[in-house]
């Protein structure tokens, strides 16, 4: 008796020691596996339900990514020369342009599996990356690699490459040259007109 | 054949001449010093989808039902994985050619022909593999970035392995009867086409400016394909080098 209170209570107060100390590979996929369980169940976010596909990724998934570090990726040397207020606009927009984009992509999620390889982790590392494969009807499975950080608040997803493309780093040359034609106002500028554009009607 | 022969070393040849054009220029990506030119036929490109592939792609997934479109892939696929064995044990890779000389032989007489992947099922993956990996892996480097007509992205390295080798030992492109080799390369082309309709309108939405975005994908998923998808890493620009965005014009 005693001890099934006792199992009752771990299961009640895992999850908050969870957060802090669970292994990334095994965020990742339990992440993985819940987000693909609801897109499967729900009719509406497979339609493209702008508002309940919002809801998934700002609850499920956004709170494991560092858009900060993303940004500070992405915009690479430029970022030193950044003011603190351009550095704020710079990673809502970019953090904008990434959750509309990818969240878009979910909707295209049908009965694809997915499989977690190995984690190659040591005791004190702090930096990992979480490799997967989307297994397809035809096809070469295509690689997902999650690049993650150990922070205070848990591992946070800094990156993420699709076969092997990082989707981050793609972002470098073109920003580069956004800021070299009209300084880092004008990456700005360019990221507003897209992320605002592409809000009004898709293309 | 002989003529799609000469037409590849007229490629090939143009290819060296616009690489070695290409030393001139300066002052933008260090790997697309052609961009000037690659952008006028990317431009093109995107014309000629805008105008005819894309919306016969669109037609074609919207009238054929998906275990038809599947079957399809899995046939090209099943005659590409001939070429890909080849590759792989070119580049000294055994065990893997052989799984996928191994999945033709299962494909071919189990699944119909290879229209059904069934090797795949059994556990024997696909790979993807090409005569500009091959080149890669014996230690070229990919060169300039360039933007081949109707083609789309490719660099020096990859577009000699396109132009003088992939399509030179192209099932579909060798068969004699030519209204045959024609239909078939048209249907590959647009099922291939309808199988990117997604991933492109993703890539779409993630742009800001698309010709760069196309361009340094390629890049590195073609680094990634060398490397099968374990590259070394490359020292990050951010925190260390010098700004090389600094000193440029415009």
């Amino acid at each position: 008796m005693t001890r099934t209170l006792l199992s009752l209570l771990l299961v009640l107060f895992a999850p908050v020691a969870l957060a802090q100390d669970v292994a990334p590979d095994v965020m990742v996929k339990g992440i993985t596996t819940d987000v693909l369980n609801i897109i499967k169940k729900d009719k509406d976010i497979q339609a493209g339900n702008p508002r309940k596909i919002a809801d998934l990724v700002e609850t499920r998934i956004l709170p494991h990514f560092d858009f900060a570090r993303m940004t500070q990726i992405a915009v690479a040397v430029n970022w030193r020369n950044a003011t603190p207020e351009q550095k704020k606009t710079l990673t809502e927009q970019f953090k904008t342009l990434l959750v509309r984009t990818y969240s878009n992509a979910l909707t295209l999620y049908r009965d694809q599996t997915v499989d977690f390889k190995p984690l190659h982790m040591k005791a004190g590392d702090t930096e990992v990356t979480v490799r997967s494969e989307i297994r397809q009807k035809s096809g070469q499975p295509v690689t997902l690699e999650y690049d993650m950080e150990k922070t205070a608040n848990g591992w946070k997803v800094y990156d993420v490459k699709v076969g092997g493309v990082s989707l981050i780093t793609n972002y470098r040359e073109d920003f580069a040259a956004q800021v070299r034609e009209s300084g880092i106002d004008g990456l700005i500028k360019a990221l507003t007109t897209k992320n605002r554009g592409a809000g009004s009607g898709k293309a | 054949m002989t003529v799609m022969r000469s037409i590849s070393g007229i490629a090939v040849a143009a290819l060296l001449a616009g690489s070695v054009a290409g030393c001139a220029t300066a002052g933008r990506s260090p790997a697309d010093p052609l961009e000037p030119v690659n952008r006028a036929v990317f431009g093109f490109n995107e014309k000629f989808d805008q105008v005819l592939l894309k919306p016969v792609a669109q037609g074609y997934r919207a009238v054929l039902p998906e275990v038809v479109r599947t079957g399809a892939s899995n046939f090209f696929g099943n005659i590409e994985d001939l070429w890909i064995g080849a590759n792989n044990l070119l580049q000294g890779k055994v065990e893997n050619g052989l799984q996928d000389v191994m999945r033709v032989a299962i494909n071919t007489v189990f699944g119909l022909g290879g229209l059904i992947d069934v090797a795949s099922d059994a556990k024997l993956e696909k790979h993807n593999e090409d005569f500009g990996q091959t080149l890669g892996r014996w230690g070229f480097g990919p060169g300039p970035y360039i933007v081949l007509p109707f083609f789309g992205p490719s660099d020096v390295r990859d577009g000699i392995g396109f132009l003088g080798f992939d399509t030179a030992a192209d099932p579909v492109w060798n068969l004699d009867h030519v209204p045959t080799r024609n239909s078939l390369y048209a249907e590959r082309t647009v099922n291939s086409r309808a199988n990117a309709l997604d991933a492109v309108q993703v890539l779409e939405d993630a742009a800001l400016d698309k010709y760069r975005f196309v361009r340094d994908s390629y890049l590195q998923r073609r680094r990634s394909l060398v490397y099968d998808g374990n590259p070394p890493r490359e020292t990050p620009p951010a925190e260390n080098a010098p700004a090389e965005t600094d000193k440029t014009q415009k």
